[in-house]
């Protein structure tokens, strides 16, 4: 059974297609990019599957079943920007709010929903910050909070947009390792990604997208210069001189 | 109870109700949803009063939250097709708050419902304007409905409180572990509509604005806890009733606008002097770096 199967998504705002006839399929327990030129759809492809945005025809399933909140397999982490860092809250209070799909109504999270966050802060080196207040934490701290409160949701399918954007180094590193750790756990995560630079070191598989899908399969096999070529069209001449050149001898 | 308590108590528990309810609003920054429902209403009371033939303060109540929502919903959904919030905002809200003026000027002439009163308020008259609830003894209505108000408030916060902060930081995140955010919105303008209603008689529609949104832009200013930020809010709304009251018998001027006014300079202190986040400690911070 796969993962994620999509077919023929298509997606429009107002009248403007921003995704159209997306089709792919991923395989289980492997780390997946989502690579694309900005306005390729990447974003909307990820709140699609899980429901946020309508979409205007196609096919989605996880697990061979329409997605469903309640069934709890899916987990997920927003861009770092799409949240206001000044509210009122401290670290170990975002990463509470993983647990909130297991609380259920008119219930708090209780003991045992906060050692599990303490837990995932550990995972992502972060448990010394748990009573920070996240405006006072750093890009890459408030990155690895929001991986921490995917951890919390203890799901089979991440998905997440954007993960490295703005982050530090160590911090990249850091969070590629627990990629890897939920991989080798059987999960399988789906990332938005920007750096080429990277893809082939960090995915076994990629979904090559521009509104269509251009190819998805197993990097190796997809990740072609020309199947480069046909996502970024003209946008890319910087790339060939730099590292694809290369990595093509 | 003397006339004087009943003011602070009135007072004080619009303070309260507002204050915490307020607080939800600055996070998700809707205060100009605020404003707009604090005049909208004003068509809940006049159709209440049209189909009720009273002004009793359970229709009242209805006729509010029924109006505040057609606002919220109203704006929601020009601003889905496309239109901005904010404009969306002006003409959903001066609409129906036409239709409420007209409305009045037509049906409730002849009755206690004046466009003055409910934009203005008159807090000086609530402990004159008595009635009477089930086995209670007379009281007046002002402090009822807002009593009643406060527990629905609290209750429905207390219940939906791990929802209303998720849905308030990361609604997309919400929505994606299954938690109706649209639903959880119309609930807190529900919120919203009977405080509002419920504090008209004593502060008005402009004034309850004030009330709203200060307190909690106070707190906010004040602690970086959600939890403290609501109980803050409620006694700073508490303490502006109080201090307002006393300030209004002093110079003998309006009490309601009196409240507001420290509201006011409630905030203006916080914001210069909150000591993580007021403007005085950011400028020493900021020159302590220059030093180093």
């Amino acid at each position: 059974m796969k993962p994620v199967v999509v077919e023929n998504l298509t997606v429009a705002y107002q009248k403007k297609p921003v995704l159209s006839n997306v089709s792919f399929e991923v395989p289980e327990g492997k780390l997946i990019g989502i690579i694309g030129p900005n306005g390729a759809g990447k974003s909307t492809l990820i709140k699609a599957i899980l429901g946020l945005i309508p979409k205007a025809a196609g096919e989605i399933k996880i697990y061979d079943k329409k997605y469903r909140a309640k069934d709890r397999v899916v987990g997920y982490v927003p861009q770092r920007g799409s949240v206001d860092w000044d509210f009122p809250t401290n670290a170990l209070d975002v990463v509470l709010m993983g647990r909130y799909g297991h609380v259920g109504w008119f219930k708090r999270p209780g003991k045992k929903d906060t050692e599990i966050a303490m837990e995932c802060l550990k995972k992502v080196g972060m448990e010394e910050y748990a009573s920070r207040q996240i405006s006072q934490l750093s890009g890459g701290q408030q990155q690895r909070v929001f991986l921490a409160r995917a951890l919390a949701q203890d799901a089979k399918v991440y998905f997440m947009d954007e993960p490295f954007v703005g982050v530090d180094a160590a911090t990249e590193r850091a969070i590629i390792e627990l990629l890897n750790e939920l991989k080798r756990q059987g999960k399988t995560v789906l990332v938005v990604h920007h750096d080429l630079q990277t893809v082939k070191e960090y995915f076994d598989h990629v979904i090559l997208l521009n509104v269509n899908t251009v190819a998805a399969g197993a990097t190796e096999e997809v990740f072609t210069l020309e199947n480069l070529h046909r996502t970024y069209g003209g946008k890319l001449s910087f790339l060939e001189k730099d590292q694809l050149v290369v990595e093509q001898k | 109870m003397s006339y004087e308590s009943w003011i602070l108590i009135v007072g004080s528990l619009a303070g309260i109700t507002c204050g915490i309810t307020g607080c939800f609003l600055i996070l998700r920054k809707l205060s100009m949803l605020a404003d707009a429902i604090s005049h909208t209403v004003l068509l809940g009371i006049v159709l209440a009063f049209i189909v009720s033939q009273s002004m009793s303060g359970v229709y009242m109540l209805i006729g509010a939250a029924v109006v505040g929502l057609l606002t919220a919903v109203g704006v929601q959904m020009l601003h889905q097709a496309g239109i901005q919030e904010d404009a969306s905002i002006g003409v959903v809200f001066t609409f129906l708050f036409a239709v409420g003026v007209i409305l009045i000027t037509v049906f409730a002439d002849d009755v206690h419902l004046d466009v003055d009163h409910a934009l203005m308020g008159e807090i000086t008259f609530v402990p004159w304007d008595l009635v009477q609830w089930g086995f209670l003894p007379e009281l007046p209505k002002a402090f009822l409905m807002l009593s009643t108000v406060l527990v629905i408030n609290l209750v429905i916060i207390g219940l939906f409180y791990k929802e209303l902060k998720i849905t308030s930081f990361d609604p997309q995140m919400a929505a994606a572990i299954g938690i109706p955010v649209l639903l959880i919105h119309y609930l807190l303008m529900g919120l919203v509509s009977i405080t509002t209603v419920a504090s008209f008689d004593s502060v008005g529609a402009i004034l309850v604005v004030a009330m709203l949104i200060a307190p909690g832009a106070s707190a906010y200013l004040i602690t970086d806890k959600l939890s403290i930020m609501l109980l803050l809010s409620a006694l700073i709304g508490v303490a502006a009733a109080v201090i307002g009251y006393y300030l209004a018998s002093w110079l003998d001027v309006s009490i309601s606008g009196s409240m507001a006014t420290i509201n006011g300079i409630i905030f203006a202190l916080v914001f210069l002097f909150s000591p993580t986040k007021g403007l005085l400690s950011k400028k020493i911070s900021m020159k302590r770096l220059k030093m180093d």
